[in-house]
C-alpha cells in the first residue's frame, strides 16, 4: 500500500509525483496483459498460439530455407522455402517481360518519380511547390518517354509491361487521378444546382454498384466493339481509366463524408468574409474535410492499390500475374507458395508504408482544435 | 428619429449617410413567418442594439443584411447596394460588412495570423506582407497580439472571439453586425469582449448588435430595437427604452431580463 499521505494546508499542496504502481513496465504488463483472469487466460492463450504458428513458419521461411541461386526446383536441396526460385525469377517479377536491355529505363523513371515524392512527403524539405509542379507537369510526360518510348528510346509496347513495375504504375495513376476527380465529384453531388447534383451522383451509384472485375472487363472486351473501326485503345490504358474511375467513385463518397462534418458557422464565417464560392471551398472547406478523412482516403487508397491485382483478368500480368505464372513454370511446378509469400511481402511493404504515413500525417495536421 | 438621438447623446456622431436601408422585408422558413414588414434606416456610425425573446426572429433581421439569409419580399439596400440574386451585389456587400457570430466561426486549421489576413489576401488583393502588418495591428487592438502564431483552439472562448472580431476589422468594414457575440463565453470572459465592442462603438463604427447585454445598450447604443414575433415592436434611444418601455410587450421582456 502507499505510505501516508501527508497533509499541506490550503494553497501550499505541491505537485506529487503519482503512485509507483501505476507507472513502468511491471505496472504496464499488470493493466495491458493481466487485468482480471479472463484477460490473463486470453494473455496466455495467445502466446501459446503464436508458439504454435511462429516456429514452423520462421524455421520455414528463413532457417531451413534455401536461399542460394539455381536454375530450377532440383537446386533447391533443404527442406524449407525455395527462395531459389524467387531470385531466379527477381527481374520477372519487377519487370515483366520487359526487354533487360532496356530496364535501366524503368530504375530512372522510379528513381524520379520517389525522390520527388519523398521530398513532398518528409516536412523539413523545402521547396515543395518545385517538386510538386515537377511531379504533376513534367514527370508523366518523363515516365511516358521512358516507360514506353520514344526520342530514340526503343518502343516497349504496354503488352510487355508487367511486375511490380505494372502493379506501381496502375496503382501510382489511380491514387493519382481518382483523388482530384473524387473531390469534384463529391462537391458536385453536394451542389445546389440539380443538374450537376444528379449526374454526380448518378455516376458514383453506378459505379459502386458495379463490381472492379465488371468494369474491367467492359473496359477491355465491349468498349472496341462500340468504337468506329480502327480506333484502339490501349488496353492497359483502358484499364487505368477503369481503375480510376472506380477509384474516383469510391474516393468521392468518402470525400463527402468529410464535407458533411464541417459545421455550418464555417461556411457562413467565410461567406461572411466575402469569399466566394471556389475560394471557400479551397481554403476553408476542403482543407478541413480532406483532413478528417485521411484515414478513409488512405484506405481507398490500399484498397485501389491491391485492386489492380484484378488486371489479371483482363491478361496483364502485374506482380501477383507474374508469380502466378512462375508456379506454372515446368523448372518450378508447384512452387506458388513462396512466390505468394513473397507477393504478400512486397504488397505489405507498400500498404503499411502508406497506412504509418497517413497515421504520421493525422499527428502533424493536428491543431488543436478537437479538443 | 435617429438625428434626434444622436442630437441627445453628442459625444458619438451620426452623420445623415444612409448605411442601411429596410424596406417592407417579409422573410418565411418553410410555412413560419419570421420577418414580418421590417422597415429600418441606419445611418451612419449608428450603434443599434437589437433585443428580444429567442425566436423573435433578431438574428435573422441581421443575417439579412449581408444576405446569409435571403428575405423573399422588400428591398434590403447596403451601402447604396441592393441585395437582390445577383452575385457580384452579395459579395461587394459581404465585403463591407463585418459579422462576429455567437460560435466566433474561426477557421480551426489556420493560425490566429493567417485567420485575420486570409480575406484581405484572397479578397481584397492585399499583397502578404501588409496584410500582415494590418493583422498585428488590430491584435494589438484586441490586446492579444502575442497569440498571432497559435491556432483557435488553444485559446479561451473570450480569446477566440475577440480573434473574431480582429478578423471582421481587417477588411475594413463599413459596418458591424454582431450576433449575440458573448452568449457562448463563459461569465468571466465577457467583459474582456464588450470592452472591445465598447472601443469600437466609440471610434465611429456602424453598429448593429444582437445581444441581452443590457448594460452594453445603456453605454454605446443610440438606439434599441425591441422585436417580437418577427416584428419591429418598439425603437427608442436607451434612456427612454428602459425607463420608459411603450409597449406592453416590451415592459414584460424588460422585466424578465432586469430581474
Amino acid at each position: 500500500m502507499a505510505e501516508a499521505m501527508q497533509h499541506y494546508k490550503p494553497g501550499e499542496h505541491p505537485d506529487l509525483p503519482p503512485p509507483r504502481e501505476s507507472v513502468g513496465p511491471i505496472a504496464w504488463v499488470r493493466q495491458n496483459l493481466l487485468s482480471s483472469p479472463l484477460n490473463a487466460a486470453l494473455t496466455i492463450g495467445s502466446l501459446y498460439l503464436l508458439y504454435l504458428v511462429l516456429p514452423p513458419f520462421l524455421d520455414w521461411a528463413i532457417f531451413s530455407a534455401n536461399w542460394q541461386e539455381g536454375t530450377s526446383r532440383a537446386d533447391c536441396v533443404k527442406d524449407g522455402a525455395c527462395w531459389t526460385m524467387v531470385r531466379a525469377r527477381f527481374g520477372q517479377f519487377i519487370y515483366g517481360f520487359y526487354p533487360q536491355d532496356e530496364r535501366w529505363r524503368v530504375n530512372v523513371a522510379f528513381l524520379l518519380f520517389f525522390v520527388p515524392v519523398a521530398a513532398l512527403l518528409i516536412e523539413r524539405v523545402p521547396g515543395k511547390r518545385y517538386f510538386a509542379i515537377f511531379l504533376f507537369a513534367i514527370y508523366p510526360v518523363i515516365a511516358y518517354i521512358l516507360f514506353y518510348g520514344g526520342l530514340g528510346l526503343q518502343e516497349v509496347p504496354t503488352a510487355r509491361w508487367g511486375g511490380l513495375m505494372l502493379t506501381l504504375i496502375l496503382g501510382a495513376v489511380g491514387i493519382v487521378v481518382s483523388l482530384p476527380i473524387g473531390i469534384v465529384l463529391a462537391l458536385g453531388r453536394r451542389s445546389a444546382l440539380p443538374v450537376i447534383s444528379l449526374i454526380c451522383t448518378g455516376f458514383i451509384e453506378f459505379v459502386r454498384a458495379v463490381p472492379l472485375i465488371t468494369v474491367l472487363f467492359m473496359a477491355s472486351v465491349m468498349l472496341p466493339l462500340f468504337l468506329p473501326v480502327g480506333v484502339t485503345f490501349d488496353k492497359l490504358l483502358r484499364a487505368m481509366v477503369g481503375i480510376a474511375l472506380f477509384g474516383a467513385a469510391y474516393m468521392a463518397e468518402v470525400v463527402r463524408g468529410g464535407l458533411q462534418a464541417i459545421p455550418r458557422g464555417q461556411y457562413e464565417g467565410a461567406m461572411a468574409l466575402g469569399l466566394n464560392y471556389w475560394k471557400m471551398t479551397g481554403l476553408i472547406i476542403l482543407p478541413q474535410a480532406l483532413r478528417i478523412v485521411i484515414p478513409g482516403i488512405v484506405n481507398t487508397f490500399i484498397g485501389l492499390f491491391k485492386d489492380t491485382t484484378l488486371v489479371l483478368i483482363i491478361g496483364l500480368f502485374e506482380l501477383l500475374g507474374i508469380v502466378q505464372a512462375a508456379a506454372r513454370d515446368a523448372n518450378w511446378i508447384g512452387l506458388s507458395r513462396e512466390g505468394f509469400v513473397f507477393a504478400a511481402l512486397v504488397f505489405f511493404i507498400f500498404c503499411f508504408g502508406m497506412s504509418r504515413y497517413s497515421q504520421y500525417l493525422e499527428r502533424r495536421l493536428h491543431t488543436g482544435h478537437k479538443r | 428619429m435617429a438625428n434626434a438621438t444622436a442630437a441627445a447623446r453628442s459625444d458619438m456622431d451620426v452623420s445623415d449617410e444612409v448605411m442601411i436601408q429596410m424596406q417592407g422585408v417579409h422573410k418565411w422558413f418553410g410555412q413560419f413567418h419570421v420577418l414580418k414588414n421590417i422597415d429600418l434606416t441606419v445611418h451612419k456610425g449608428e450603434r443599434i442594439v437589437l433585443c428580444g425573446p429567442s425566436g423573435s426572429g433578431k438574428s435573422t433581421l441581421i443575417r439579412c443584411i449581408n444576405r446569409l439569409e435571403e428575405h423573399q419580399r422588400g428591398r434590403i439596400i447596403v451601402d447604396n447596394v441592393e441585395l437582390t440574386h445577383d452575385l457580384k451585389n452579395i459579395e461587394q456587400v459581404r465585403r463591407e460588412v463585418g459579422m462576429v457570430f455567437q460560435h466566433f466561426n474561426l477557421f480551426p486549421h489556420l493560425t490566429v495570423l493567417e485567420n485575420l489576413t486570409l480575406a484581405p489576401i484572397w479578397v481584397r488583393k492585399m499583397p502578404r506582407a501588409e496584410a500582415e502588418k494590418l493583422a498585428r495591428q488590430y491584435l494589438e487592438r484586441v490586446r492579444i497580439p502575442e497569440q498571432a502564431d497559435k491556432y483557435p483552439g488553444q485559446l479561451s472562448g473570450g480569446q477566440q472571439q475577440r480573434v473574431a472580431i480582429a478578423r471582421s476589422l481587417c477588411m475594413n468594414p463599413k459596418v458591424m453586425l454582431f450576433d449575440e457575440p458573448t452568449s457562448a463565453l463563459d461569465p468571466e470572459m465577457i467583459k474582456e469582449v464588450l470592452d472591445v465592442m465598447i472601443e469600437l462603438a466609440r471610434s465611429g463604427m456602424t453598429m448593429i448588435c444582437v445581444t441581452h447585454e443590457m448594460g452594453f445598450a445603456r453605454t454605446v447604443a443610440n438606439r434599441v430595437i425591441f422585436m417580437d414575433g418577427g416584428e419591429i415592436i418598439e425603437a427608442n434611444d436607451p434612456e427612454r427604452f428602459f425607463n420608459n418601455p411603450q409597449s406592453d410587450r416590451t415592459k414584460l421582456f424588460l422585466s424578465q431580463i432586469l430581474h
